[in-house]
Order: structure tokens, then C-alpha cells, then sequence
């Protein structure tokens, strides 16, 4: 068969378009057959948070359990703390909301339970330059460790202060470097990488609601699918008056509180 | 060229051939100094790797990468080999339930070849049993 010049660009333009028209997933591994999700998984369209203040705080049990299974260290210099999951004051969970009249459980310096807020519109995500730190269909704000490269842009971004940097490296500067300490069941960070509650991805894969709500004190916290109209969130949501962290500045957090 | 000059010539070439063949010359003074691996099947008795031995020894990288970029962005956790078994995609859970001899294994390997995978900053090799 023979092609002048003339027909030889048009056959080569019309297939570069059909290959500029193929979805960019078609091309990566998202449809790869060999992949699939857990059979035992719970599946979720937005996951979400409530966490019911009016309610005495008794979280040590939730913050550490998550700190065990996540193997968050403890660490002695507070410069180097990292946390996912922690009690702080409500006038610092809520600036501007608090005022010396409030009710007496609003008032310690313990007052709120906090954590990542796992927004829909995460300033996080739109900053990290490697794509790092990305919002996952069920709209879990989540970390790929493999790709923080350890700019912390993220950290300047988030208005909640979700997010932890490791100084020093966790395994031989914490707790976790004593027997029996580390738990062999979920990998540990490194020096130079960012981290955050990951609303336990790993646990939702194997069928199980988060280990702080597992672990929390009766009624304190609730998890779900705010997008499933019978789950224990959406019914508070749509049932109590609910309000969230900074709620002003338009990240729309997905952890809604009691008060 | 004089009787000299001839002598110096064929000096020169000597000392450079005992220096260009030196690192073979020292490896057979020092006998097996760079032994290939000697690799140990896993303790286990287990026969077969996720895909076929051959596969394995040259994409065991690239398929640990797969397998931490779908289970991390994707949220998939299970593999479908191409003998239609089906595994689950953790390096330790799964590479390393096999494999429980990693430093004569996996090590070996890497040592030899001068590979250093950072994998084990983060992802934890549970101890030997009894050790
Ligand atoms: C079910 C047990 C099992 C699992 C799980 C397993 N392997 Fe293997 N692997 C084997 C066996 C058995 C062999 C030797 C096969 C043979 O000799 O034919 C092998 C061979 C290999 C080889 C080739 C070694 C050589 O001699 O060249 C590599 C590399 C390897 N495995 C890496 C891995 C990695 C990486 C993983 C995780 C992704 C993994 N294996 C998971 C059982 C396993
Ligand atoms: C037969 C020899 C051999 C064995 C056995 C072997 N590897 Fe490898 N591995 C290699 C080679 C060769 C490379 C590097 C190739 C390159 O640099 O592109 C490599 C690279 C890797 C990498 C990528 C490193 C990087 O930074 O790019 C990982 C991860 C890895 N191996 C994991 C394992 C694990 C886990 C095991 C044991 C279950 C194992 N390998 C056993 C030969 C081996
Ligand atoms: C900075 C820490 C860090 C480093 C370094 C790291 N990982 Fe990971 N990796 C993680 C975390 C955290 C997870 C999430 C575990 C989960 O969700 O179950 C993970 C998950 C994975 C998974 C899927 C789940 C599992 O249990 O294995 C694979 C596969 C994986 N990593 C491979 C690798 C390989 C290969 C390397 C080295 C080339 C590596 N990782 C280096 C932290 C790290």
C-alpha cells in the first residue's frame, strides 16, 4: 500500500487525537484487573465525624489507642510532639466562639477532642507539590509517606493544625525503640516526612469503624457516611444542631461538633 | 631502537597489564571474595512466589511499587496473580510471610548488587520467632 505525504498526516493527526481522548485513568493503573478492593471493606461516599461535647471528655482511651496502632511516638521534647488525635481547649478548637459565661465542660484546657478534619475542600491537598497528601473518593484527606518529600506546605495550609512533622526520626528517638513497644502491623514514619489521622484507612479496608470511635466513652463520638441518609452521622447532622472548626473559611470539614 | 629501549618498552606494557588486571588478579588470590547469592528458598516449604520465579527476579520492584500505589491511592488491597491466586498486597504480611529470611534473602541479594532499599526506614520486618 502506498500513502502520499498528504494522507500519511491526516491518519497520524486523527490518531493522536483518539489517544489525546483517552481518559488519562485508562493509561495508569486504575483499571488494572490484577488490582481489586477488599472483599470485607466498608465502602463509603463521604466519611465523616460527630463528636458530641456536651458529653464529659474521658478520650485518653481513643487518643491512645490511636496513637498505639499507628505507632505515633512519643516523643519528650515538645517541639517534636506529633499527634493525630488530642484534647485541647474549646477556646482553641473554636477561636471566637468561647466566652467566660459558658457552661463548665466547654472551659478546661481539655475541653475539645480534635483531629484532621478530612475537609471537602482541602487547602492541604492544594498545595503539596507532589500530590503527597490527596482527597480519596470516599473523602478521606489521606498521606502517601512514599511521596512526602518534607516541604511542609501542608502544615502552612491547614487553618486546624492537623499535621505533625517528624524532626527526628521516630523509631530511636521514642517510645518505640523499647520492646514489644512498636506494633508490626502498620509501618512507622521517617525523619522528613509530614503526618496526620488517616480516619483509619487500614482499618476501614478490613470492615472496621475507626479505633478512637471503637474506643471512645458512650455516645462521645459517631462515624459515617454523610452522603447515606440512615447512617448514625447524617441522622445528628440532620437532626441536632452540629457546627464545625473555622467553618468560615470554606474548607467544609467532615467532623461535626455537639455542643 | 637499541637493546635498552626495547626492555624499557616491554617493562612499561608488563606493569600496565598487572595494573589493568589487578582486581581480577586479587579476586582469585582472595578466592571467592564476590560469591554470587547463594539464595534460600522460604523456610516455610512454600514452592511457589506470587508470579513465576523468572518474573519475580526481574520486576519484584516495580511490582511493589504497583502494588503501594493502588493500595495507598487507590484503596485496593487484593492482587490477582496471573494463575488467578490471590494475595494481599503488604510487603510484610505478605512478601515477608514467605520470605521470614529476609536478611538471607532479600538482603543477600541486595548486598550483592549494591541495592538499598529505604522500604525498611518505615515498614517493619517482624522479629524471628525464637531469636
Ligand atoms: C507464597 C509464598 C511467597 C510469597 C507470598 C512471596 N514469595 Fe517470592 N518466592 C517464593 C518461592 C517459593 C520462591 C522460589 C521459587 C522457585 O524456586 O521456583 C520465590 C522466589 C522469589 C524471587 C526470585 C529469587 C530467585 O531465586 O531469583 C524473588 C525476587 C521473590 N521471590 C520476591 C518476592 C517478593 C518481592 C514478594 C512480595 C511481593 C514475594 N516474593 C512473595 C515464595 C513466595
Ligand atoms: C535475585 C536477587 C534479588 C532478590 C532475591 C530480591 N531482590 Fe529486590 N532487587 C533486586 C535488584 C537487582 C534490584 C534493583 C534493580 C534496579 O536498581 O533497578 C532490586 C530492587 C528492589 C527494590 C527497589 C529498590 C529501589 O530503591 O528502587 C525493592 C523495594 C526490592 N528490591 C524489594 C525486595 C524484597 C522485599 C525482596 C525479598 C522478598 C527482594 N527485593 C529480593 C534483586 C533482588
Ligand atoms: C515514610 C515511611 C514509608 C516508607 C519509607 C515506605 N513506606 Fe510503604 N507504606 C507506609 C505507610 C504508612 C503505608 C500505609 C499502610 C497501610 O495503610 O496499611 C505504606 C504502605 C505500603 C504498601 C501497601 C501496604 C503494606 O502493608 O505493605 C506497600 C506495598 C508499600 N508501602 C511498599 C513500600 C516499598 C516497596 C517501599 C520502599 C521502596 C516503601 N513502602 C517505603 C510508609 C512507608
Amino acid at each position: 500500500m502506498s500513502m502520499d505525504r498528504r494522507k500519511f498526516l491526516k491518519v497520524a493527526g486523527v490518531g493522536a487525537l483518539g489517544l489525546a481522548g483517552l481518559p488519562a485513568s485508562r493509561l495508569l493503573a486504575a483499571d488494572d484487573p490484577r488490582f481489586k478492593p477488599p472483599a470485607e471493606g466498608l465502602q463509603g461516599k463521604r466519611w465523616a465525624m460527630v463528636i458530641d461535647l456536651t458529653k464529659e471528655a474521658h478520650d485518653a482511651d481513643a487518643i491512645s489507642v490511636c496513637h498505639k496502632i499507628h505507632n505515633v511516638p512519643q516523643l519528650t521534647n515538645p517541639r517534636h510532639e506529633i499527634k493525630w488525635l488530642w484534647n485541647t481547649g474549646f477556646k482553641h478548637a473554636f477561636p471566637g466562639l468561647a466566652s467566660k459565661h459558658m457552661a463548665v465542660q466547654y472551659k478546661g484546657e481539655h475541653s475539645a477532642l480534635v483531629l484532621c478534619n478530612h475537609c471537602e475542600n482541602p487547602p492541604c491537598v492544594r498545595v503539596c507539590p507532589t500530590k503527597a497528601t490527596f482527597r480519596r473518593a470516599d473523602g478521606i484527606v489521606l498521606m502517601d509517606f512514599h511521596r512526602c518529600i518534607g516541604c511542609r506546605f501542608c502544615m502552612a495550609a491547614c487553618p486546624f493544625g492537623a499535621r505533625s512533622f517528624n524532626w527526628v526520626d521516630p523509631r530511636t528517638a521514642s517510645n518505640l525503640d523499647e520492646p514489644g513497644e512498636v506494633m508490626l502491623t502498620f509501618p512507622t514514619r521517617m525523619k522528613g516526612v509530614v503526618e496526620k489521622c488517616n480516619f483509619c484507612a487500614e482499618r476501614l479496608a478490613r470492615g472496621l469503624i475507626p479505633a478512637c470511635v471503637e474506643n471512645s466513652s458512650d455516645g462521645r463520638m459517631l462515624f459515617g457516611d454523610l452522603e447515606d441518609p440512615h447512617s448514625d452521622v447524617s441522622r445528628i447532622v440532620k437532626s441536632k444542631y452540629t457546627i464545625r472548626r473555622k467553618q468560615h473559611l470554606g474548607t467544609e470539614p467532615s467532623v461535626f461538633y455537639i455542643v | 631502537m637499541n637493546k635498552r629501549g626495547e626492555m624499557l618498552t616491554g617493562l612499561v606494557i608488563a606493569v600496565f597489564l598487572v595494573l589493568v588486571l589487578s582486581p581480577i588478579l586479587y579476586n582469585f588470590a582472595v578466592g571467592n571474595a564476590r560469591s554470587v547469592p547463594d539464595l534460600k528458598p522460604p523456610p516455610g516449604g512454600e514452592k511457589q512466589c506470587v508470579e513465576s520465579k523468572e518474573w519475580m527476579r526481574g520486576n519484584h520492584m516495580q511490582l511493589l511499587f504497583d502494588w503501594r500505589e493502588t493500595v495507598v491511592r487507590e484503596g485496593n488491597r487484593t492482587y490477582r496473580a496471573s494463575d488467578g491466586k490471590e494475595y494481599n498486597m503488604s510487603l510484610t504480611s505478605e512478601c515477608l510471610s514467605c520470605h521470614t529470611n529476609k536478611d538471607e534473602f532479600c538482603d543477600q541479594c541486595h548486598d550483592y548488587l549494591k541495592v538499598k532499599p529505604y522500604c525498611w526506614d518505615c515498614h517493619i520486618v517482624p522479629p524471628k520467632e525464637n531469636a
